[in-house]
């Protein structure tokens, strides 16, 4: 790839680039994908250095001033115990950003595991396990949720893996059709030839052919995951107090907007709105990158 | 099969539940052989596959058992919810199915230019969003701000029809935008890929004209994979009730399953989850039943 070409490529230099460099020049051309990871590094940046830019500490009541409406002093007002509304948001965005990924990273191994076996050895194996992953897609994620957490309690760990497992079906049935596809290529059929192992044939030979549409399924994936655990915090459920993540700090106050304190949810359910757009923005762009 | 596997997954999440049931209804101090008792009364002391069987068979035969913390029977409290649920979602249902589909094919018949864009972007961008989070939103707006409907779907006894539709159009809207997306896009792409066909252009170059064309010719292909999305999102719909019942206060099957799930009243929780498994199997039943009768290349039986 020659270092003097910065703008627009030519068909020349399209070619001379290795098809993953080619997707991820086609990223930056994309605005979609741009807007969507530019709205998740924010709150990325809020996540990690959210407290040292906040202006209050978002754990510190102030039972004087509980639900001031915004002022200049308290831009997004204060809580039922007077914390600052404002603070809450940035560093609220820490949990969900620790437990969706992590969920979405579960997802993604046991699913390619899954996917990569079923895809390859066919027959039993296959009708097995794809009729049982079946049936589990059927199930609400909500219902399983709640299931899995009335049973093992609740628990940041019992979420990403409830979570993680829910959405481990859907990527493993993505992995599986593109294996199918790839067992038939000549190359699997060397490795085969060659006496490599089964294992070495799923994971060495057909996994790096198979990371585009894994890729496509994980920033997908990873939207919904945030979706799921901002449902489940909401439900109480999720993540617990007194962690300021925005679907916990929505569910303390919503019984009260019928009195108007509105900036007591408003903000992070804007905040949560954002977030969740913005990875749907950056997986369609990733999706567009690697199917065009 | 998912039935069968819910009903063992709901019996087991039951099972492995800290704390005996006996000791969670008495609570900690009572005495050891009170707690043993309600064990035994409640059948909970059996082994497992006994409780299984005798769960699952009573179930098949309408006896969904007797709820730990009411000591009445679940059944009615079931059905009642269900019904609500039901009230919650054909409301929803009515609203999206045709705006949905009207939104698909107006966004499929101009293709690419903004109006496409808009249905297109603004629908994804709904259908990503969690139902809480739309349904705070909108009760600020049309609740808090402008007052124009309530906030709660409790509507008051002896309520109308009317009124009881009054009281269910804010909740159900989150759910409509949650659906709306899904089934615009569907439309959408069906519409296109019906407009590319070739029986779509010699329809048009027979010279039948546009309208007909249209409703005759494409409409009919490019809904039959809408209407099988709509019938899997009836799985979506019914997690979404979960969440839009309890932001509403609203008695339907999912605050229902809420709350067992959280007094940890097993009977009610394993009976409502096992209730929204046949629905959901039933719901997909319908659809392809459906998809059977408006598919011209599909037909049943012998009328050939």
């Amino acid at each position: 790839m020659s270092a003097v070409q910065t703008t627009s490529p030519t068909p020349d230099d399209t070619r001379r680039r290795g098809p993953l460099a080619e997707v991820f020049f086609s990223l930056l051309r994309s605005g979609t994908f741009l807007t969507g990871l530019a709205i998740v590094l924010f709150w990325v940046a809020c996540a990690l250095f959210g407290e040292h830019f906040a202006p209050y500490d978002p754990l510190a009541d102030d039972i004087l001033n509980a639900l001031a409406p915004p002022s200049a002093e308290h831009w997004f007002g204060t809580d039922q115990i007077g914390r600052d509304v404002f603070s809450r948001v940035i560093v609220g965005s820490r949990d969900i950003l620790t437990v969706a990924p992590l969920a979405t990273l579960l997802a993604t191994v046991t699913g390619t595991a899954l996917g990569l076996l079923t895809g390859y050895f066919r027959g039993l194996v296959d009708d097995v396990v794809s009729r049982i992953l079946e049936a589990f897609m059927a199930i609400p994620v909500v219902i399983v949720a709640l299931l899995a957490i009335v049973a093992l309690g609740t628990s940041k760990t019992t979420v990403i893996v409830v979570i993680g497992l829910s959405f481990a079906p859907i990527i493993a049935r993505t992995v599986r059709s593109a294996v199918l596809a790839e067992r038939e290529l000549d190359y699997v059929a060397a490795a085969q030839l060659r006496h490599e192992s089964a294992l070495h044939t799923m994971f060495v030979e057909i996994l790096p052919n198979v990371i585009p549409p894994i890729l496509v399924e994980t920033t997908v994936r990873l939207g919904y995951a945030i979706f799921a655990v901002a449902t489940l915090s909401f439900m109480g459920f999720g993540i617990q107090p007194p962690s300021p993540d925005w679907g916990l700090s929505i569910s303390n106050n919503y019984g009260m907007i019928g009195g108007g304190f509105w900036w007591t949810v408003l903000f992070d359910a804007l905040a949560i709105a954002s977030l969740v757009i913005g990875v749907n923005l950056a997986a369609d762009g990733v999706h567009g990158a690697l199917n065009d | 099969m998912t039935l069968f596997l819910l009903s063992i997954m709901v019996f087991l999440g039951g099972q492995v539940l800290p704390g005996n049931v006996g000791r969670a209804i008495l609570g900690p101090f009572a005495d050891q052989r009170a707690v043993d008792a309600l064990n035994h009364t409640l059948g909970v002391d059996r082994p497992l596959l006994a409780q299984y069987w005798g769960w699952i068979s009573n179930f098949v035969q309408g006896d969904m058992g007797t709820s730990y913390i009411f000591r009445s029977p679940v059944a009615p409290f079931v059905i009642d919810a269900l019904g609500n649920s039901m009230k919650l979602a054909a409301v929803a249902f009515v609203l999206v199915v045709p705006i949905g589909i009207l939104g698909g094919v107006i966004a499929a018949l101009n293709l690419n230019r903004p109006l496409d864009r808009i249905i297109s972007l603004g629908g994804l961008s709904v259908t990503v969003l969690p139902e809480f989070v739309t349904g705070i939103i909108l009760i600020l707006i049309f609740g808090v701000w402008l007052r124009w409907l309530p906030i709660s779907a409790a509507w008051p006894r002896n309520a109308g029809f009317f009124t009881q539709l009054y009281y269910l159009i804010l909740p159900s809207l989150p759910l409509f935008l949650v659906l709306f997306g899904y089934i615009a896009r569907m439309a959408r792409s069906g519409m296109i890929e019906a407009l590319d066909s070739d029986y779509t252009r010699t329809a048009v170059l027979k010279g039948l004209p546009w309208r007909t064309v249209i409703w005759r010719h494409v409409l009919r292909n490019a809904l039959l994979p809408t209407i099988t999305v709509i019938a899997t999102q009836t799985g979506y719909l019914i997690g979404g009730l979960v969440v839009i019942e309890t932001l509403f206060r609203y008695q339907g099957i999912g605050s229902l399953i809420f709350t067992a799930a959280r007094g940890k009243d097993f009977p009610m929780l394993e009976s409502g989850i096992l209730t929204i498994g046949i629905v959901y199997a039933v719901a997909t039943l319908v659809a392809d039943f459906l998809y059977s009768v408006l598919n011209p290349r599909i037909r049943l039986g012998s009328d050939q």
